[in-house]
């Protein structure tokens, strides 16, 4: 099952299935944010703000716009398949 | 890019001339310092070189690159700090400039790495590797990861990487020197070009083995992380962060004033001016030049406007206090981390004025100095979100200058009106924003952005950049401000001003409501904004006539120093653009503000 960033619940996991294409991609990736990588959500700020992720421990915020391109697959807590 | 000799200077011609000098025996080895934006790059060139180069915890500070010096062992090495990149596909300018540099020649190249972030931080550094020349690693921050349970086995790094690794502490200056005494053992690694899918898996290999992560528990911090970016806690505190810093720089600014620099002036400057007053009869031109004109028979700071009175007045005691105050609050926001937590607050309204949430940094720097602030647009990653920063920063980002001159100009009428020239740019600001975002072509990239962990910032860190930021201040404002002063007495002496203020009198009078010796000033504004208000004390203006002035002065012409950024950066073309859009803006809001008096 998959989905798009933006639509994870604070403090849920996620298997980044794909990214979008060109330079936003790279943009994306530069960060370490690739596919395959395991991210939590962190919080989301209203009026279609940023995304805040988990990574590594280390937190990226990413625009709205941006994360709505981002492909996921939702975990559960212990990072299983849902 | 080729830089310049360490002995003579020249860019081209030098044979080796260095060795004349007879210590070096030589030729200074050229070494690059390149790394992830935030890694600590500025903090090991300052460490290395001790020339300061301002480092805060923000991905982006350094966006072009500087220079320093070092001695070792009778070796000279030239540092060059460059602007931190992820990769060298660059995204924006100041990565543009990161690449060039990268890409030129060099002797030895220090790649910087955040022990805490290795895995991202490998890519860029297997890119450099893979370019075939010298390198050696400065795995830094060690001590930050060790705290969150990150273990890096520095013997097998070497190993997978091919090059000398030394793990640093730059900010504490620990293992900088282990870092010199090994550059002589930088050398090439054995990692060839690759793809991009086969770069990332041999970073996965090497994470895998050099790399133990331990589990670890929320700690105290890690919860203030996630309430500063928490949508209602966030918010919260970004308003009381942002209204305690302007409290505590008004509190510092003019607590400075009043209670150091106007009493010196004041019990000790001024007699002695009186008294050289007296000397020269208290008449003549060299009298108007330098000390200027009696104000009820008397000198004074603000009104004189000699060289020696207003010219000194101005520049140290009713601007510098601010300056100190501005940026001694901005490099505490820079070195704890707090700045890009902002930019995640402030991205939904950025949208609306065509940029993403981390242009609050270039226009938050703006209220420093606009130069600073149109420079850090380079990391904006379009050509559109720059100017529509610069644009913004320019016209209705009052510079500190500025603003302490609004304050002693407007103060004495009542903070109502202080409270009008701020809203009136704020919302200058948005509706320009808005305008321009509708009516320029293309559309905005989106924020990401890398929030980095909340650090201490050190006294000497904040120390340093204060000195560096106000020593700058002194040299280059305070002659200027002299010139402004001096050109502004010998404009009025030579007849100039009146035949300008004649001439523009019919349209400052219908338009703008205002007399015409205000036109002077406005004008003069082009020098130095802080002048420019200056030159309106003693005019007499009532209120309102001080408002639409100090409004107007603040949106039209940059200062000759942003202006001289504006055409390095957008070029020709699109700063006549920019500063046409400033005047139309300026005279609209100029005409506003009379009507909306007029109806009040």
């Amino acid at each position: 099952m998959s989905a798009k960033l933006h639509l994870l619940k604070n403090g849920q996991k996620a298997k980044i299935v794909s990214l979008p294409p060109g330079l936003c991609g790279r943009r994306i990736e530069a960060l370490g944010l690739r596919p395959g990588k395991i991210i939590e959500k962190v919080s989301g700020m209203p009026f279609r703000g940023p995304i805040t992720i988990s990574l590594d421990g280390r937190q990226i915020a990413i625009g709205h716009g941006m994360s709505e391109r981002i492909i996921i697959e939702p975990l559960d807590k212990k990072g299983e398949k849902l | 890019m080729k830089f310049p000799c360490f002995g003579c200077h020249k860019t081209e011609s030098c044979n080796g001339c260095h060795v004349k000098c007879g210590e070096v025996d030589s030729k200074p080895q050229k070494i690059l310092l390149v790394g992830n934006p935030n890694v600590g790059k500025s903090a090991v060139f300052s460490r290395l070189t001790g020339v300061h180069a301002i480092s805060s915890n923000f991905p982006g500070t350094t966006i072009s690159f500087t220079q320093g010096n070092l001695r070792h062992e009778g070796q000279n090495y030239i540092l060059i700090d460059v602007p931190g990149t992820y990769t060298l596909n660059p995204t924006n300018e100041a990565e543009e400039v990161a690449k060039r540099i990268i890409m030129g020649d060099s002797d030895i190249v220090v790649i910087v790495l955040d022990a805490g972030a290795l895995e991202r931080n490998l890519y860029l550094a297997l890119q450099v590797l893979e370019l075939g020349g010298k390198a050696i690693v400065a795995l830094n921050m060690v001590d930050e990861a060790r705290h969150k349970g990150i273990e890096i086995d520095i013997k097998a790094l070497e190993e997978a990487l091919g090059v000398p690794v030394v793990p640093t502490v730059a900010l504490a200056g620990r293992g900088i020197k282990e870092l010199v005494s090994r550059l002589k053992e930088a050398k090439k690694s054995h990692i060839k070009p690759q793809s991009d899918e086969d770069r990332w898996k041999t970073i996965g290999n090497i994470v895998m083995k050099v790399q133990k992560a331990h589990h670890r528990h929320h700690t105290a911090k890690d919860r203030l992380e996630d309430i500063t970016i928490n949508p209602l806690w966030g918010v919260l505190v970004g308003v009381a962060v942002i209204a305690t810093s302007f409290f505590a720089i008004r509190r510092i600014g003019e607590g400075i004033i009043n209670y150091i620099l106007d009493p010196f002036f004041s019990s000790f400057v001024l007699p002695l001016l009186e008294n050289i007053s007296k000397s020269m009869n208290q008449e003549g031109i060299i009298h108007s030049l330098l000390l200027g004109s009696l104000i009820n028979g008397s000198l004074d700071f603000e009104q004189s406007f000699g060289l020696f009175t207003t010219g000194i007045y101005v520049p140290i005691v009713m601007v510098l206090p601010y300056i100190v105050a501005f940026y001694t609050v901005l490099s505490l926001l820079e070195d704890s981390g707090y700045l890009p937590r902002l930019a995640v607050l402030f991205d939904s309204l950025m949208h609306r004025v065509g940029l993403h949430g981390f242009a609050i940094v270039p226009n938050l720097l703006g209220l420093g100095c606009n130069v600073p602030g149109v420079l850090a647009t380079r990391v904006l990653e379009s050509p559109r979100e720059r100017f529509i920063a610069s644009t913004l920063i320019s016209i209705a980002i009052p510079c500190t200058s500025l603003q302490a001159m609004i304050f002693g100009a407007l103060g004495g009428f009542g903070g109502k009106y202080v409270v009008i020239v701020y809203g009136s740019l704020a919302v200058t600001w948005i509706i320009l924003g808005r305008l321009l975002n509708i009516l320029l072509p293309g559309y905005s990239p989106e924020l990401i952005i890398e929030i980095p962990p909340y650090r201490l910032p050190s006294l000497r860190g904040i120390g340093l950049k204060l000195w560096f930021r106000v020593k700058g201040f002194l040299f280059e404002a305070i002659p200027l401000v002299m010139f402004g002063v001096l050109l502004v007495n010998l404009l009025y002496i030579s007849g100039a001003m009146n035949l300008i203020s004649n001439f523009l009198a019919p349209f400052f009078n219908t338009v703008l409501g205002l007399p015409a010796s205000t036109a002077g000033p406005i004008i003069l504004g082009l020098l130095r904004k802080d002048v420019a208000v200056g030159m309106l004390l003693p005019l007499n203006l009532t209120s309102q006539e001080m408002v639409i002035s100090v409004v107007m002065l603040s949106m039209t012409f940059p200062c000759i120093a942003t202006f001289i950024v504006l055409f390095k950066e957008l070029g020709f073309k699109k700063m006549m653009l920019s500063l046409s859009i400033m005047l139309v803006t300026a005279i609209l809001s100029g005409a506003t503000l009379r009507l909306l008096f007029l109806l009040a």
